[in-house]
């Protein structure tokens, strides 16, 4: 059914910390290969070592500056670079699952885990059309929706060492920017991380209710102050105001010359 | 959005030919035997061949049955039952003009509503897309089916309608134009809420993830095209509402009524291609490309 349950036991989701994360994609390539192995469809690559190489995705990371407004305390703010890794958002009403026309979409009333029943997708893309947040791809090779499925076949895996049942993009990146957990506990390191930092939903007055939610960078130290806070200043004052032996001779002899 | 040429035969052309259908049901024209067959094989060659263009851009075509089954929750399921009912309403009803000489009044009248119903679910396809702000309008809905309506009175012959019915839907293309050209910044979606780092400062897409192309900016981002808008707007606007409405006002003839229905048709088409080639997606905001 494409209609979406009224409430789901658990809400299994992601916190990406954008304070945090370096960009480096790793994530991508993880996800790409857990993925392409795994559950359903492989994801497909069209051209790759050609001159218009393609493929499917799932998780796809974007860099945004920041430009900072001024102000009489800042005349000139330093613009900020933000990593941006983007991943289906799991959202609670999620516009992709109730416009499919074959019931292919749905949201899992145990963990809230937004998947796709590839043998009865038809393709359409319609699902696409609706995620307002790019999160769902259509394989060229398949002619099947691909997207997120919050690694569903490593979360419940008793094949795999404990540590490794999270997804593989939390599982792999090297700044502990991403966090896997549920949002419906409100004692679980996802909820406390949101509640702690501020974490945002993104697009809200599209109205999905996303449950992936963002922590927005912290505060950057501000360059003014940078007297207050160097540690090291101290230490690096100067032993030697005026010059004295032989450099002081040759000091004042080439001020003559 | 790409404008795929299947999904324009689709609408233009099913529009048309359930329009048509909608006239038949009413009984307009009065037609029974050899020339209601006519009427009725030009509205279904119209409304199925559209239907059938419409499954080729599926990545399964072969499973296009299972999407009868999600009627309670998406249009484009209801569309497909709303479209099944109403040509086997509508057959049945033609069958009793071709070969009794009478069709059941009942069954005309349900299989025009069944019509219109079709075109509606057609349209709430697109128009229930939050996504993509300049679909997302009642007045989607009010452009398809005035189109359909006016469409199907030019095909059915309907002279007295047609040069009422096709002003409208001229009036209702024009002010879906201008209510979609604002629709996008009046939506309140930009990259600050999209980023959520709008409280930040001015956030602007520096680098997008990969340096290719991808299916969402083949799908969703399509610019190609744009700058002949205005003068696909006239020409749409011309062909599809203006040149028919005058061909029909001199005095009548075959030629004349072909003439018409041919320039509606190019006309249509062109309105159809800049719906998709015009709207916007938000998801194009994440590259950098619906301006901020």
């Amino acid at each position: 059914m494409t209609t979406l349950p009224s409430s789901t036991q658990k809400k299994l989701g992601l916190v990406i910390d954008l304070d945090t994360c370096v960009g480096c994609h790793a994530c991508v390539i993880s996800c790409k290969g857990w993925n392409t192995e795994n559950y359903g469809a492989p994801l497909s690559d069209q051209d790759p070592y050609g001159d218009d190489p393609r493929g499917t995705f799932l998780n796809r990371v974007h860099s945004y500056e920041v430009q900072p407004l001024a102000d009489s305390a800042k005349v000139q703010p330093a613009a900020q670079l933000i990593h941006f890794p983007k991943s289906c958002l799991h959202c609670e009403d999620a516009p992709c699952v109730t416009v499919c026309p074959t019931g292919a979409s749905y949201k899992r009333v145990e963990d809230g885990i937004v998947l796709v029943n590839e043998t009865d997708c038809i393709g359409c893309g319609l699902c696409a059309w609706a995620c307002p947040y790019g999160a769902r791809e259509l394989d060229a090779e398949e002619g099947v929706m691909k997207k997120c499925t919050l690694c569903v076949d490593r979360i419940y895996n008793d094949n795999l060492p404990e540590m490794d049942r999270v997804p593989v993009c939390v599982r792999t990146c090297p700044a502990g920017a991403r966090h896997f957990g549920d949002f419906a506990d409100p004692d679980s390191n996802v909820s406390k991380l949101t509640a702690e930092r501020g974490g945002m939903e993104l697009m809200p007055e599209q109205g999905t209710k996303p449950v992936n939610r963002y922590l927005p960078p912290r505060p950057k130290d501000q360059m003014d102050d940078a007297g207050q806070l160097d540690v090291l200043a101290p230490f690096l004052a100067p032993v030697a105001e005026e010059a004295t032996g032989f450099l002081g001779w040759l000091d004042k002899t080439l001020e003559k010359l | 959005m790409h404008p795929a040429p299947s999904v324009i035969v689709f609408t233009t052309l099913s529009g048309l030919g359930f329009g048509l259908l909608f006239w038949l049901g009413l009984g307009f024209p009065p037609v029974t035997g050899w020339t209601a067959f006519t009427f009725f094989a030009i509205a279904y060659a119209l409304a199925v061949g559209g239907l059938v263009s419409s499954t080729f851009h599926l990545g399964h075509p072969e499973r296009a049955w299972k999407a009868f089954s999600q009627w309670r929750s998406s249009w484009l399921s209801r569309e497909g039952i709303a479209a099944v009912l109403a040509l086997v309403t509508m057959a049945l009803f033609g069958a009793g003009l071709v070969f009794l000489g009478t069709g059941v009044v009942v069954l005309g009248l349900l299989g025009a509503a069944l019509s219109l119903a079709t075109v509606y679910t057609t349209s709430m396809i697109y128009a229930q897309m939050k996504t993509i702000p300049r679909w997302n309008t009642a007045l989607t809905s009010a452009l398809y089916l005035a189109i359909s309506v006016a469409g199907g009175a030019l095909l059915a012959g309907q002279t007295r309608f047609v040069l009422i019915l096709l002003p409208i839907a001229a009036v209702v293309q024009v002010l879906w134009w201008m209510q979609g050209d604002k629709a996008f910044s009046d939506s309140g979606t930009n990259l600050a809420t999209a980023t959520g780092l709008g409280s930040i400062g001015r956030v602007r897409a520096f680098e997008p993830p990969h340096t290719g192309t991808n299916y969402l900016l083949r799908e969703f981002v399509h610019v190609v095209g744009r700058k002949h808008a205005q003068k696909l707007r006239a020409i749409a606007l011309i062909l599809g509402y203006a040149v028919p409405v005058l061909l029909l006002v001199l005095p009548f003839s075959h030629v004349l009524a072909a003439l018409a229905i041919i320039s509606h048709i190019i006309g249509i088409f062109a309105s159809r291609w800049l719906f998709f080639a015009e709207a916007e997606h938000v998801v194009g905001l994440y590259y950098g490309k619906r301006g901020a």
